[in-house]
């Protein structure tokens, strides 16, 4: 700790932090442009100048910038001191020289850091008489819009671009007054977090490209905490929404989770829930011919009433893209022995297995932030920057833990960046991937090994077994594998903080076995190592943690039903399985009732349809993979009959007399969940309870300068209708409310005096770059058998062995493509690369097949066609076949395929 | 008096080759510093001799030295970087030595090398100077081949590789830390300090960064002794000095002299005076980035210290020359035309401060100067201060604005009433 002193004023604070930190902490107003509390500081700004006295006898002082001073002990500043004060407004009459005067126009009007800091210092009048320099923009792809004269050149765009997220296609150019950010030419940009640039770039220089699409002031956005529906990791979102259209999502501050950033995935997936296929009405097939009548929701919940009063039960088929209270819902209405998850016995098995390993050992979990801290990292099996994108860019900050130690060493700051930057050039800690094709994390790893799953497995062993051995030892490991493994253990049992990454995309339970052995191996060492296990789906945890058999379970027990009632929710089974499977289960069902948003094959073909309410609709609870339930909240009423899937199910158990449950509202469910199921115990936990209330009001999703309350339905009746309810949450469809600051659970949109860009951020956090005032958001389920000894498996499997004429088909992800709902939007279908079968050279040769070839793959007694990608990374013997690209299945495959150029005569 | 700088020069001519370069006397100081002497030694000798570095700055060379880490436990490799990226307007003196006598500030670069124990040295050079990159490359390969350079040099089981660079072309680059990353392959920008490059520079390994007049200075030191360095100068700075004078003098040139020889004597004795016809107005002594100094300084020593109490800087010690028929607003905005256009870019004041300066000087030489412009003018000098930007560059591009503002202040306001330039 250290005491400075702050116009005349004295304060504790961190020695560890710069003055800006400091100063932005403790709730004072500096102005700054170029640091940002994940990128540090470098100083080019000039903006958070204060003026810095060496003792109390001098009063001349001398201009300094807070962020590049440290918060020694016995530091003197003032802020207020006049020619600091004079300083600060014409850096910002500099900025202004050649800035257009593009606010009317300009999407970040409204959220501006600029507009905040111009205010702020009191700057208002033009001296600069002569011409703006102007620049040409760049068309930089469907995601990010190009506008270079608002630029100020703060530099964070290509230090959040280059240093922090790795892309290389983007950069700084020219110099004095000309400076430019972009391209060496047009193109998309290549970087999976180029998204992150408009909230990164104070100005509107970067802006997001799909919003424009919809625009609308941010101040006229209603918003709601929310949580990324597109892979495993669960970062936070806001979602903003305006006269019933989502129109963008935003980053939501979690320090464990996400923090300042978000994937392009989960910020520009989001049209799905706008999409033209959105069933919005309940509609009743009963006629063979498809399509169905629309009906209203009554009729439609009676007639499946009536269904299940059959007599042949029903069956519910559950889905990791769900929330818990949708999954619970629908498996108390069913009966737990005929809930079934809704995947394969493949994925659910895989899920299963990530879970046992969470919890039957004594490595914990880790979070986003705690891999960031990890000084060394092994990955097993997966290309986390299409599988986990988040986790890789987690990755890409943690190789530079160990390198940075000799900062310290040298007495540089941690938030000095350039200092540190320079002084560890490209040194990194050591980061193992081991995957069967190569992964763009490739750049930073030490040593990569490619290799078929087994294989990656048999590495994994054969380094637990080196750290301990009771894990069990690896036979017929090549020389060369064998000290792989041993310089990995020996990098492993230096670190600090290893990390072990591992996860379900290689279809493969013995990969994370491996993964939990070298975890579990360095915990009996004495060494903090983290799992952390990788997951598809938002809810794949949280389903798994139902303990729920899979569709093969569902089929048999839909099959001895005898025509029982198939209720599906939101799931396409056609993406979870064959078609021969699917069509074998939906024909057993004796009435088919699906809850789902979209239209799909399954709703194309369905008795009932009950449009379900997308995450930006509705609440509910998800579990991340780190074993973290995290609440999302309704974003705005849907239009339609568009509810929640749980309480379309607890409409149907209402039928039941006596009624079985009684959930009038979302918390009922969470709570029966938690007293059902005592893996849910702490669910509630995740968030405020509906019955929350800040000076007893609700906490309003509309900004107090939410426009065009009493006009927008003026069109339909001039009276301003009441604010609907909301039963389920502490939020309000309103701009009434508290207006203090609520507890983090709820905080969505970031708001402060004088602040209206993303960094009124700061003003929510008990220190800059840290956690929130009211703590962590979400609540760890899972957590390690610490006590216990490991659960070493008894054995290993054996090596890949090739076959001649066969290849084993693996499965490879695409960040954009391979996941249902994000490729939905246009943005994100326009960069999904067309369907391919990656080979490797030789075996391609050998089949006779060139690049670009067409091949037909035959697997699982389907047949494929597919252009053929030559991949000298993927290991003989193997094939790589995309997840959900172009109509291939949206589900995982793995087995042996025969591979063979495509038969001309069948064109 | 002594000029060890220049004694091997031969205007017009070509450098010695070494085998003359030795029997003048070259490369005795790298025999007597691997020889007979520690690195520490020879560090304690230049820090003696009170040598200031010759670049601009003046900082103690020896005290500059002494921040690097030696010992077992220092980081290696060390890197000895010349900076020969002479691009201050005005300034040649560098150049000079690097086509006249190469040879000298290899072996000075191999004596300070050997001091701070560098592994690896560069020079960096600026791409303008073609002979001079011709001649270094002979003179390093002859080094190379005569044993002074490369392994285990004389058997001291020292050794030291040195490269000559090229360099792109920037101003910026001249600046010390700009030099360090234009010389990895990023863009010139300035690092800020601390950490000094003795801690972390080229490659964030321990770097010392010298002016090439300054590493000519060090075998001499070591042959002769910190007294002696002492003794060659009038003034309480030590050693000679190369001080050049260009503008309409009768001889424009570069001279070794004394330390603290006045702006007079350089002026009239060894430049001859003013060109028939022309007055002196004033002089701007150290190079573009040094506040003017008018007739009343004429007899100040050209030293770090007087020219300093005197309103300038000694800077490189070579002068512009102002005269009575010359505009200063004209050369002015000259000046800050180069300064606004070398900018890098990299710290708003001076990114958008000078090109407003400069954009402001033009209209007043133009004839559309404003009212309020040179209040305008005054507030950017005060502005773009020390501190207040990233690095040095923009508060000396505003001292000869600062400066000709005070000194013909009349002249300025003139454009504007009279709204021409009474000069054309």
């Amino acid at each position: 700790m250290a005491t400075i002193h702050v116009d005349g004023k004295e304060y504790e604070v961190d020695a560890q932090k710069n003055l800006l930190e400091v100063c932005l902490s403790l709730g004072m107003n500096l102005p700054y442009f170029c640091w940002h509390p994940a990128l540090g500081s470098v100083g080019a700004c000039r903006q958070c100048a204060v003026k810095q006295f060496k003792d109390e006898s001098d009063t001349r002082g001398r201009i300094v910038m807070a962020c590049m001073t440290p918060a020694a002990d016995g530091t003197r500043i003032s802020i207020s001191d006049p020619e600091a004060v004079a300083f600060r407004e014409t850096i910002i009459e500099l900025l202004m020289e050649n800035h257009p005067h593009d606010c009317p126009i300009c999407d970040e009007g409204g959220e501006c850091h600029l507009q905040d800091m111009t205010v702020m210092t009191g700057h208002t009048y033009r001296r600069f008489r002569f011409d703006k320099r102007t620049y040409d923009n760049q068309y930089l792809g469907p995601l990010i819009n190009h506008e270079m004269n608002r630029c100020i050149q703060c530099y964070r765009c290509v230090r959040f671009y280059r240093d922090f997220a790795g892309g290389r296609d983007f950069d700084v150019f020219s110099a004095h007054d000309h400076v430019y950010f972009g391209r060496h030419q047009d193109g998309v940009l290549e970087n999976e977090f180029s998204g992150n640039l408009v909230e990164v770039c104070p100005t509107g220089v970067f802006t997001d490209k799909t919003f424009k699409e919809h625009f609308t002031r941010k101040w006229d956005l209603q918003t709601a905490p929310s949580v990324c529906v597109h892979c495993g990791l669960g970062c936070n979102t806001t979602p903003g929404e305006r006269y019933g259209e989502l129109r963008r999502v935003r980053n939501r501050y979690n320090a464990e989770v996400n923090g300042y950033f978000l994937c392009d995935r989960g910020r520009y997936g989001y049209e799905f829930v706008n999409s033209e296929l959105r069933i919005r009405q309940p509609r009743l097939n009963l006629t063979a011919n498809g399509g169905g009548e629309v009906v209203t929701p009554e009729a439609a919940v009676r007639h499946v009433a009536g269904l299940l009063k059959e007599g042949k039960g029903a069956i519910g088929i559950g889905s990791p893209r769900a929330s818990l209270e949708a999954n619970f819902a629908l498996r108390t209405l069913v009966g737990p022995d005929r809930f079934f998850g809704g995947w394969s016995e493949l994925e659910g098995g895989l899920a299963a297995r990530a879970r046992a390993l969470l919890r039957g050992g004594p490595a914990r979990s880790t979070s986003l932030r705690e891999a960031e801290e990890a000084d060394a990292i092994l990955v097993l099996g997966e290309d986390l920057t299409n599988t986990a994108p988040m986790l890789a860019l987690s990755l890409r900050q943690a190789v530079r833990r160990e390198p940075a130690r000799r900062a310290a060493a040298l007495k540089i700051p941690a938030w000095d960046d350039a200092a540190v930057r320079e002084l560890t050039q490209d040194d990194k800690g050591p980061l193992f991937v081991a995957t069967p094709s190569r992964t763009k994390l490739d750049d930073v790893s030490r040593e990569t090994f490619r290799a078929a799953p087994q294989d990656i497995a048999r590495l994994g062993f054969a380094i637990a077994h080196l750290l301990d051995e009771r894990s069990p030892e690896v036979a017929y490991l090549s020389a060369s594998d064998a000290e792989l493994a041993g310089r990995i253990a020996d990098a492993l049992r230096r670190a600090e903080h290893p990390l072990i990454v591992s996860g379900t995309s290689c279809a493969d339970e013995t990969v994370m076995e491996a993964a939990a052995h070298v975890a579990w191996a360095l915990c009996g060492l004495n060494k903090p190592a983290g799992l952390c296990l990788t997951l598809p789906e938002p809810n794949s945890l949280g389903l798994a943690m139902m303990e729920v058999p899979g569709l093969e379970a569902a089929a048999h027990a839909l099959a001895e039903s005898g025509g029982g009632t198939l209720i599906v929710l939101e799931n396409d089974l056609a993406r979870r399985a064959g078609d021969k499977a699917v069509r074998s289960l939906l024909e057993s069902a004796g009435h088919v009732v699906v809850i789902d948003h979209l239209e799909n094959p399954m709703t194309a073909s369905a008795e009932v349809v009950l449009p379900a309410a997308t995450f930006a609709e509705g609440d509910g609870t998800l579990v991340n993979n780190e074993g973290r339930a995290q609440r999302f909240f309704q974003v705005f009423v849907p239009e339609g009959d568009v509810q929640e899937s749980w309480r379309w199910v607890s409409a149907l158990m209402a039928f039941d007399d006596p009624p079985r449950v009684d959930w009038p509202a979302l918390d009922s469910i969470t709570s029966a969940l938690a007293a059902s199921l005592p893996a849910f115990a702490g669910v509630a936990e995740a968030a405020s309870p509906s019955s929350f209330r800040l000076v007893g009001q609700k906490i309003p999703r509309q900004p107090h300068r939410y426009s065009g309350r009493t006009a927008m339905l003026a069109n339909l009746s001039v009276h301003e209708p009441k604010p609907p309810d909301d039963p389920d949450t502490a939020l309000s469809f309103s701009m009434e409310g508290a207006t203090i600051e609520p507890p983090p659970s709820l905080l969505a949109d970031y708001w402060s005096p004088g602040w209206n860009s993303v960094q009124a951020l700061n003003k929510f956090q008990a220190e800059v770059g840290g956690e929130l005032r009211g703590g962590v958001v979400g609540r760890r389920l899972i957590e390690p058998a610490s006590d216990a000894a490991p659960n070493y498996v008894a054995h290993v499997p054996a090596p890949f062995k090739p076959r001649s004429d066969e290849a084993l088909v693996i499965p490879l992800y695409h960040i954009f493509g391979s996941e249902e709902l994000s490729v939905q939007a246009a943005g994100v279908a326009e960069l999904a690369p067309g369907a391919y079968l990656a080979l490797n050279p030789d075996d391609a040769a050998r089949v006779g097949l060139q690049s670009d070839a067409v091949a037909d793959l035959v697997l699982d007694e389907r047949k494929y066609r597919l252009m053929v990608r030559l991949d000298p990374s993927i290991p003989v013997g193997i094939a790589g076949l995309p997840v959900g690209l172009d109509g291939l299945p949206g589900h995982a495959t793995s087995g042996w395929g025969r591979v063979a150029p495509a038969a001309a005569a069948e064109e | 008096m002594e000029t060890p700088l220049t004694k091997n020069l031969q205007p017009g001519g070509i450098p010695l080759p070494i085998r003359e370069f030795e029997t003048a006397g070259g490369y005795q100081a790298v025999r007597k510093a691997l020889g007979s002497m520690k690195p520490e030694d020879v560090t304690e000798t230049v820090k003696q001799s009170t040598l200031q570095g010759r670049g601009g700055a003046g900082f103690p060379t020896g005290l500059k030295w002494s921040f690097v880490p030696m010992g077992e436990q220092a980081p290696h490799p060390k890197y000895l970087v010349c900076n020969a990226d002479e691009m201050e307007p005005g300034t040649f003196k560098d150049r000079v030595l690097l086509e006249g006598d190469p040879h000298s500030i290899i072996e000075g670069m191999i004596v300070s090398a050997y001091a701070i124990q560098a592994d690896v040295g560069y020079v960096f050079l600026r791409w303008e100077y073609r002979l001079a990159d011709e001649r270094l490359r002979r003179a390093i390969a002859e080094a190379y081949q005569a044993g002074y350079l490369g392994k285990n040099i004389l058997g001291s089981g020292w050794s030291f590789e040195l490269y000559l660079h090229v360099s792109a072309g920037r101003y910026m680059c001249g600046e010390e830390t700009g030099l360090l990353n234009s010389l990895e392959g990023k863009r010139a920008t300035p690092r800020s300090k601390p950490p000094y490059p003795q801690v972390s520079g080229l490659w964030g390994k321990p770097t010392i960064v010298n002016n090439v007049e300054t590493l000519a200075n060090v075998p001499h030191i070591v042959n002769n002794g910190a007294e002696w360095f002492r003794g060659l100068s009038r003034s309480p700075d030590a050693g000679t000095k190369l001080y050049g004078v260009s503008g309409k003098v009768n001889r424009p040139g570069v001279w070794e002299l004394p330390m603290g020889t006045t702006v007079r004597e350089i002026l009239e004795e060894h430049a001859g005076g003013m060109r028939p016809g022309l007055k002196f107005r004033g002089v701007i002594p150290g190079g573009a980035s040094t506040d003017f100094l008018v007739e009343e300084h004429l007899d100040i020593p050209m030293d770090f210290a007087s020219i300093q109490k005197a309103g300038s800087r000694l800077g490189t010690g070579t002068m512009i020359v102002l005269d009575d028929r010359t505009c200063p607003v004209a050369m002015v905005h000259n000046l800050e035309h180069f300064f606004a256009q070398e900018s890098c870019g990299w710290c708003t004041p001076c990114r958008e401060g000078l090109p407003w300066t400069e954009k402001l000087l033009k209209a007043i030489e133009d004839g559309q100067g404003d009212e309020g412009d040179l209040e305008l003018l005054e507030r950017h000098s005060k502005l773009l201060g020390p501190g207040h930007t990233f690095c040095a560059l923009a508060p000396g591009a505003v001292e000869p604005l600062q400066s000709a503002m005070r000194y013909f202040r009349e002249d300025f306001e003139r454009h504007i009433t009279e709204k021409r330039c009474p000069w054309r």
